[in-house]
């Protein structure tokens, strides 16, 4: 216990590091958040606002102003949106990015496992080939070809869900197997690969040996086994599954806080820019811990040398 | 918010710690569908149709009238917000919206606009002379950091009073609440197209009921709970990048021919995704003519619900005139007179786009623009040796800058460089490079003249010549080529400042002439055409007009609400 309370206080001066050093980066590429197309008529205007902003006073002072800010909860106002806060933007978008991902998580994880399960039993078989085919068209196929392939079939020839926007259930569905397709590739090989080698294992023979009936052999004694590797691909996974969906966000419109990400780079948003930066630290930094005490518990033979 | 969110990841992990004795697989899967349920209810909230779902290009910045450039910013921001005059939906041209009416005095500088009676914020309360003072005051003061200031400029004192930085008196702005339904204006010189202004989003009628407790500053304002508006509809709720919602004002003047009772304004930065939308019937127009891709304009253009339209807009290229070769006219010329633009328009752009010589486009307030220079590689080639490079000889290669992936998310700017590189190239021996710049440095790049060649557009606010002229005068911030021309800036403001309109086309024709003949500090490629998508059986008060104002208080559905799908 003592050892997860030593990794949380690491989290956050690494998050501020990674906020200072976003910080200063972001101000090298070339333009600033107030550039336009069209000028405004007089330079009175930009003098004001970068005023406003505090874009005007030397850097240092912008970098204690800002450090000041996260340590008070504030990440200050978005200068592309200046009608909203970037707290308020990630309060609205990330439950959804959130969603997105952990739906894409459990198609991953649900339609991964038992395909590479089977895959395993029936080596050899014209169903192993058939399957293992699939899974090798969906980790090669990018998900800006699959998304709208998506949409062609079953958003506007069978009409059966929305093909974009968010809201209900079914609005999740064709996004969720977008991003997640990948993934459940990923996983229904590594999940082949484990149950194949445990399968070889002498445990097993050993349990055939004893007369269990094959199914209590697999799923009982191979099964756990072989899904540690799934495991701690899963770490990686999902945090890439929460903050990778730019591209799914924007097939399907989507409103999460993927698009933010990217747009507010490209359009010199300062201030969120670092507050995305700051909240995918955070998500990377969490899950990359769990993932590492999750596969103690697992397997207690990794648990001694923690 | 990240606490929280952390805690929630790491909740399978204590949820784990007590079922370690069973199989994990199925326990984690319960832990993980209970978390999945929890989150989508609140990921996923109901959504219903509004009556009207209409698609408008890139999320707005802001939607302030009075601050916000970006057209799909202004479409919102006036159907929220009118001034003393409103766009008329079918030709686009000025027409009475708060007021009902002026009279205009005989040395064309003093307004006298009459309020109407029943013109109401949307809280029920009385829209007053006072009002219309206070924004136009609001709109003038720097620190609210209105872009479009310079419309204010043509109002008595506009320009003085935003320049002055000693405590300047806003009270010296002319305008004047001479009673609670009167409101005088006072202009610098006679502005024929003042009326067309105040139109525009940026003179619209702001609350100062909600401004000014807030601070004038405030950007937070529009996101009031209870926010007044003058238009024809009010905010209901602003989502950023899902939605906006927009109900009907009861209170508005005219609120009995407005019949949409709710709208949805959604935001699509993908011209896929807006195209997805529009064909499954989950939206019903496509207002943004930059989101339909230009790849499909040959095929989309030939459908019945697409429409294209003529509106004020004009693609041209600049040329830096403050550094060797472009410093020559001579050289500005001869590029000029290379570039095949019927080629350009029938094999890139397809829309049918009529080609340009001139800035102005054709028809723009009953202005007729001069005539250019042609397509003449001959004359070029000897513009071209009088300046010292025959045949191209001992000229330095030329870098076009353009934004990639610009133009509608295609490789419009891309496409029209690489023709002009063979054009040049055949023609006049000139080497083109192509230099693509990300957006922010194409405009950093461009306002500090440090290119060559770059592409440009610029699309009319209000339909009068004068909205393309002003941008070349020598004191404009969007001039960005470096050029400056006395006799130019003294034509454009004699003919501004000239209340016949006639003799007024005359001077502004002399000026561009200058600009378009003899001087050439940019290139007119072609004029646009919009293009926008709506199903004619289902909707009705949607037109294409030249100042590409489609006001959403005049559309209307034609089928009855109940028909709608999903």
């Amino acid at each position: 216990m003592p050892l997860i309370f030593r990794r949380l206080a690491a989290i956050p001066p690494l998050v501020v590091l990674i906020a200072s050093l976003a910080f200063f980066l972001v101000r090298v590429a070339p333009g600033g958040p107030f550039d336009r197309e069209r000028k405004s008529a007089s330079p009175e205007i930009e003098r004001q606002l970068m005023q406003r902003y505090h874009l005007d006073e030397p850097l240092w002072q912008q970098y204690g102003r800002f450090l000041a800010g996260v340590f008070r909860g504030d990440l200050g106002p978005s200068l592309k949106y200046r009608n909203h806060s970037v707290t308020d933007i990630i309060a609205q978008g990330l439950p959804v990015s959130l969603t997105l991902g952990l739906l894409a998580f459990g198609f991953a994880l649900g339609i991964g496992i038992p395909t590479g399960f089977c895959t395993a039993v029936w080596r050899g078989q014209w169903a192993d080939w058939g399957i293992s085919l699939l899974v090798l068209l969906a980790i090669c196929v990018p998900g800006f070809v699959i998304g709208p392939v998506l949409v062609l079939v079953f958003g506007l020839k069978l009409g059966w869900f929305p093909v974009g926007l968010w809201g209900s259930p079914l609005h999740a569905v064709l996004p969720m197997v977008t991003l997640g397709l990948y993934f459940a590739g990923r996983i229904a090989r590594l999940m082949r690969e484990g149950m194949m080698q445990t399968l070889q294992s002498e445990f097993i023979q050993t349990a055939r040996a004893k007369g269990l009936s094959e199914l209590r052999v697999l799923l009982k004694h191979a099964f756990r086994p072989a899904v540690l590797p799934v495991l701690s691909y899963s770490g990686p996974m999902l945090a890439d599954l929460l903050t990778g969906s730019f591209v799914v966000e924007n097939i399907f419109q989507v409103p999460g806080i993927g698009v933010f990400l990217v747009n507010s780079s490209i359009n010199r948003d300062y201030p969120m820019t670092i507050g995305l930066v700051m909240l995918y630290a955070i998500l990377l930094l969490g899950l990359n811990m769990v993932v590492d005490f999750s596969y103690g518990l697992l397997d207690p033979r990794t648990k001694s040398s923690q | 918010m990240f606490p929280l969110r952390i805690v929630s990841v790491a909740f399978p992990l204590s949820a784990r710690c007590r079922i370690r004795a069973q199989l994990p697989a199925p326990q984690f899967c319960k832990v993980f569908a209970c978390l999945a349920m929890i989150l989508c209810l609140a990921g996923c909230r109901a959504r219903d149709r509004a009556t009207l779902v209409i698609l408008n290009g890139s999320e707005p910045e802001t939607i302030d009238p009075q601050v916000c450039t970006g057209q799909p910013d202004g479409r919102v921001a006036s159907a929220l917000f009118e001034g003393l005059t409103r766009f008329n939906a079918q030709s686009g041209q000025a027409e009475p919206g708060i007021a009902h009416s002026w009279e205009i005095s005989n040395d064309g500088k003093i307004y006298t606009f009459h309020l109407r009676t029943n013109a109401g914020w949307s809280t029920g309360d009385r829209i007053r002379a006072e009002d219309v003072v206070y924004s136009w005051r609001r709109a003038i003061n720097p620190a609210t950091g209105v872009d479009y200031v310079g419309q204010f400029f043509y109002v008595k004192n506009g320009e003085f009073l935003h320049t002055n930085r000693s405590a300047p008196d806003y009270t010296l702005l002319g305008v004047r609440a001479l009673d609670p339904l009167t409101v005088e204006v006072e202009l610098e010189n006679p502005t024929p197209f003042f009326v067309d202004l105040c139109a525009f989003h940026t003179l619209a009628v702001v609350p100062r009921q909600t401004i000014e407790p807030l601070g004038n500053e405030a950007d937070q304002w529009i996101r009031s709970k209870v926010l007044p508006c003058s238009g024809a509809y009010q905010l209901d709720d602003w989502r950023l990048n899902d939605r906006i919602r927009l109900r009907r004002n009861p209170h508005y003047w005219d609120a009995a021919n407005v019949r949409a009772e709710t709208i949805d304004v959604l935001p699509t930065e993908s011209p896929t995704a807006t195209l997805n939308l529009y064909f499954s019937g989950q939206a019903d127009f496509i207002v943004d003519n930059r989101s339909i891709p230009t790849e499909l304009n040959d095929i989309l253009r030939t459908r019945p619900d697409f429409h294209s339209f003529t509106f004020l807009a004009v693609y041209f290229m600049r040329l830096n005139v403050t550094r060797p070769p472009f410093n020559d006219a001579r050289v500005r010329r001869a590029i000029a007179m290379v570039i095949q633009k019927r080629r350009l328009v029938e094999r890139i752009t397809r829309m049918g786009e009529p080609v340009a010589t001139a800035l102005v486009p054709p028809g723009c307030g009953g202005y007729e623009p001069p005539e250019g220079l042609p397509f003449n590689p001959e004359e070029a080639k000897r513009l071209l040796a009088a300046a010292g490079f025959p045949g191209g000889r001992g000229f330095p290669v030329i870098q076009y800058m353009f934004n990639a992936g610009g133009g509608g998310g295609s490789r419009l700017h891309e496409q029209i460089g690489v023709e002009m590189q063979r054009m040049l190239r055949e023609h006049l021996g000139i080497q083109l490079q192509m230099q693509p710049v990300e957006w922010k440095s194409y405009l950093n790049e461009q306002s500090h003249t440090n290119y060559d060649l770059c592409r440009s557009s610029w699309i009319g606010d209000y339909n009068d010549p004068n909205t393309f002229l002003d941008l070349f005068l020598s004191t404009s911030l969007n001039n960005r080529t470096g050029w400056s021309n006395p006799e130019y800036d003294r034509l454009i403001k004699q003919g501004n400042a000239t209340l016949d309109q006639h003799k007024r086309f005359a001077l502004l024709q002399q000026a561009e002439t200058i600009l378009v003949r003899d001087e050439l500090p940019i290139i007119p490629i072609y004029y646009y055409r919009g293009l926008f998508a709506f199903d004619t059986n289902r909707l009705g008060g949607i037109y294409g007009n030249l100042t590409d104002h489609h006001p959403f208080g005049a559309i209307y559905r034609k089928d009855s609400a109940d028909t709608l799908r999903r």
